[in-house]
């Protein structure tokens, strides 16, 4: 179906309405990598098949990630004139169950989380409501997902087709008001229009910086060179984040139109997305969203009759995080390996092929479409002062509720862990919370009632970064987590800066040092005066901002390095030259499971008697104190 | 399997002779022979008319090239930081153990495992996460990744 003017965007609409929500029973199913992981694939086959064999008058459907990770595999039921329900941990052994219910047009109660009443739909004017009247039966006190905790303080904006849509299906999109602002722009709007649009809405980049998009764009504007290129980072390489592939896999026309957008404002007409080779089924979501797009006629020459020309092309990047960077993500597009460079000058004047370039983050983009759709002050008024609209974190580590979470700017670190995240598991403490990936920080529980915008985590030593957010409890160990960033970052250095090649090795060198025991107090001003070395020695932001979790952690938390070198004692028992494994006499009742798995054979004794264990041939693997289901193992 | 002039020609009839298509010339091959074969390499190269040492660099500098044959099943384990704090470094343990290999990473020496490590599968809802093949596995623990090996051992 071509779409070149409003009408055919109308129609589009209305066709891709009456799919979202036909007359008959819909099934969704979530197929985001991580529900696939869980089984999500073999659940929709089984599903997909019934329907077929039973000639069901109905829709089953895929769609992308809601964010409730924790509970995959999810599936939803639509009836019309019902709410949505969402089901939890739909397994492929209780799917058949579930099916026969709903085959027979019934809403089982098991294995409900939530109901939703109406659909925001963000873009299209205004909420649709799924029924009239009052809910009866147990519907009525199934929780909506605004009294969820882990929904309260969510608003979704740049996910707003996430878990709706099939992301496969463009009608879909623009059902749902995609593609719409982007008619607006070409037809009504200057580029100097929409450059100050989004500068006033004040959206800043969400790949890490923070820097202001509008401002970007106006200078890549003025920049002098032809053809000038936008860009579309999907490298994602920070360790524990995941949102702009849940973005890619769940909305991939949102990502699409903001580039577009952006390529009219910038003057632009060749775009690149750089992605991850990692995530499969990303890179399929996006070459079948290009596909359609140009199929339509939303991508190539003369959109919507307006004479704009924009093709984009994909490149997938080779696993490198330095490739992240902008000049290196550049070269990497160039096909030469991805070092840095100086950038005394700047990208947008000379980036990829020494052509103006204008590159910005997977999230940045799918905000674009909403702050034209809804105009800059709807936008402003989402967030804080200095860090309008929302970010999405991916919530992880030690955290009851893992999973996405879209949440105005400003909300506190306790609110997200303590409500959204339903607190740390097994009733273990809340240690800290690590933001900002290699480059970032970790905030300690003193500091949790910090907003979460640009500002205040700079001050705090760490940064927003893209988005991971990983919880840590008193079983995680401070210096051992300085070793695992230092180890990430000695490994994805790109080695032309001596500091940020040699002095983050050193910095690991003393760092093993501590975790061994050994090392003095002094040491930790070495430390310091290494960390400055390294950010003020080095080229990119890598280097400048490697120290950072080290910093962090000796800033908050000092006295967990002291115990390692005064007492050596890993007090979280981690560190494996401190710590020891032992058997509770009193407590082993001869199950002779941890003999089973130990690799040493150091655990002997009779059965139905205690074990005893022999330190002296034991290699701390911690076999024996996962596998004991009586706590007699201990580690100290 | 062995590299043949035909399974090169396939790969490279679709790149224009230009050195920006490099990188994803080189993917094509790594994902055909799940390794840089040098033969190939000198194909690639030849082809986009870029020197052989431009090559190399690239195929060192970046993770998802190996220049070793790999074993018929990949393992992945992931070492992200949700991951890392679940655990993920014990389990990576047993998996150098079980499958004895002594460096970081490596292949078995009957070529049934390649071992690897990971950063960020993107299921840190199920950490700690590995990745056979194209299968991924959840809320590992060591018992669980013996498990796992087993089951592969035996397909
Ligand atoms: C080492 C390093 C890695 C980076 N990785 C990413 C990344 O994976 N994704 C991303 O969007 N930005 C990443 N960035 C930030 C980008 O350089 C760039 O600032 C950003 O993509 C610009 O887009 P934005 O203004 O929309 O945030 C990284 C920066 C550095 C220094
Ligand atoms: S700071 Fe490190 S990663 Fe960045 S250019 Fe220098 S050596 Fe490479
Ligand atoms: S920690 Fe490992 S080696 Fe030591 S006793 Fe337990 S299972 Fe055996
Ligand atoms: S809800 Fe499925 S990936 Fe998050
Ligand atoms: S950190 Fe392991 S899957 Fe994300």
């Amino acid at each position: 179906m071509q779409i070149t003017s409003i009408d055919d965007l109308q129609k589009a609409k209305g066709t891709g309405l009456n799919q979202l929500y036909p007359d008959k029973p819909k099934i969704l199913v979530g197929m985001a990598t991580c529900g696939r992981a869980a089984g999500a694939q073999r659940v929709y086959d089984l599903l997909h098949k019934k329907a077929q064999q039973e000639h069901w008058d109905g829709v089953v459907e895929k769609t992308g990630c809601i964010g409730f990770c924790y509970k995959e595999p999810l599936v939803d039921a639509i009836f019309p004139g019902k709410p949505r329900i969402t089901y939890g941990e739909v397994t492929p052994e209780i799917a058949g169950a579930l099916w026969e219910e709903l085959a027979a047009g019934r809403i089982p109660e098991k294995q409900i989380m939530a109901r939703l009443d109406m659909d925001d739909m963000v873009l299209n004017g205004g909420p649709r409501k799924f029924f009239k009247g009052k809910l009866k039966g147990f519907l009525a006190k199934t929780p909506r997902y605004e009294d969820l905790d882990f929904f309260k303080l969510q608003r979704h904006i740049a996910m707003r087709n996430c878990g709706f849509i099939d992301p496969d299906n463009l009608l879909h999109y623009i059902a749902r008001g995609g593609y719409f602002p982007l008619y607006t722009t070409l037809t009504t709007m200057t580029p100097e229009e929409v450059i100050n649009v989004v500068t006033f809405a004040g959206l800043r980049g969400r790949g890490g910086g923070g820097f202001p998009t509008g401002v970007k764009w106006a200078s890549c504007r003025k920049a002098q060179g032809w053809p000038k290129y936008v860009l579309c980072n999907a490298d994602e390489g920070d360790p524990g984040a995941y949102m702009d592939r849940s973005l890619i896999e769940g909305d991939p026309h949102a990502i699409l139109e903001g580039m577009l957008i952006g390529a009219y404002a910038i003057g632009s007409s060749e775009g690149y997305i750089y992605v991850r080779a990692e995530y499969p089924l990303a890179v399929k979501t996006l070459q079948r969203a290009i596909l359609s797009a140009r199929e339509a006629g939303l991508l190539g020459e003369n959109i919507f009759g307006t004479g704009f020309n924009f093709d984009i092309k994909l490149n997938l990047g080779g696993g490198a995080f330095v490739c992240g960077e902008s000049t290196a993500l550049m070269a990497s597009i160039e096909g030469k390996p991805g070092e840095p460079r100086a950038k005394y000058v700047h990208t947008v004047d000379k980036g990829l092929w020494n052509r103006p370039s204008n590159l910005n983050n997977v999230e940045t983009w799918a905000n674009v479409p909403v702050i034209i759709g809804k105009g800059a002050d709807w936008y402003r008024d989402i967030g804080t002062e200095g860090s309008k609209g929302t970010k999405i974190f991916s919530l992880v580590g030690q955290v009851k509720n893992v999973g996405l979470v879209e949440v105005p700017m400003g909300v506190s670190i306790k609110d997200l862990v303590m409500q959204v995240g339903g607190g740390v598991p097994e009733n273990r403490e809340f240690k800290a919370i690590q933001i900002g990936g290699p480059s970032g920080g970790c905030i300690p529980k003193e500091h949790w009632d910090l907003p979460i915008d640009f500002d205040s985590l700079w001050d705090a030593g760490a940064i927003m970064g893209s988005g991971g957010m990983i919880v840590m409890d008193n079983s995680t160990c401070m210096v051992d987590v300085a070793k695992f960033f230092l180890d990430f970052l000695i490994d994805e250095s790109c080695g032309k800066c001596i500091p940020c090649r040699l002095g983050l090795k050193r910095m690991r060198e003393i760092l093993e040092e501590f975790s061994a025991g050994k090392g003095s107090l002094a040491d930790l001003d070495e430390m310091e005066s290494l960390s400055e070395a390294v950010k003020d020695g080095s080229l990119c932001a890598l280097g400048g901002s490697a120290p950072n979790p080290v910093l962090t952690t000796l800033r908050y938390f000092r006295e967990e390095y002291e115990a390692h070198i005064l007492q050596q004692k890993c007090p979280a028992a981690v560190c494996k030259e401190l710590i020891t494994y032992t058997i509770n006499p009193e407590l082993c009742n001869g199950c002779t499971a941890c003999v089973a798995e130990c690799p040493q054979d150091a655990i002997t004794g009779d059965k139905k008697k205690p074990h005893s264990l022999d330190t002296s041939l034991c290699i701390k693997c911690g076999a024996c104190f996962e596998v004991c289901k009586f706590g007699a193992v201990a580690v100290a | 399997m062995s590299v043949t002039f035909k399974a090169l020609e396939n790969i490279l009839e679709h790149y224009p002779p230009s050195s920006e298509h490099l990188i994803s010339a080189l993917q094509d091959v790594q994902a055909k022979f799940k390794y840089l074969p040098p033969e190939a390499m000198t194909a690639v190269c030849d082809h986009l008319g870029v020197p052989l040492s431009r090559g190399w660099a690239v195929a060192t500098f970046y993770k998802t090239f190996s220049l070793e044959p790999q074993g018929e099943h990949d393992v992945a384990v992931c070492l992200g930081t949700a991951c890392h704090v679940r655990g993920a470094h014990n389990v990576y343990e047993k998996f150098r153990r079980e499958l004895e290999i002594t460096g970081q990473e490596g292949t078995t020496r009957d070529l049934k495992f390649s071992l690897r490590q990971v950063r960020c599968l993107g299921c840190c809802s199920m950490a700690p996460v590995a990745q056979v093949d194209e299968e991924i596995h959840g809320n590992l623990s060591q018992r669980k990744a013996g498990h796992l090996l087993r089951t592969y051992r035996t397909r």
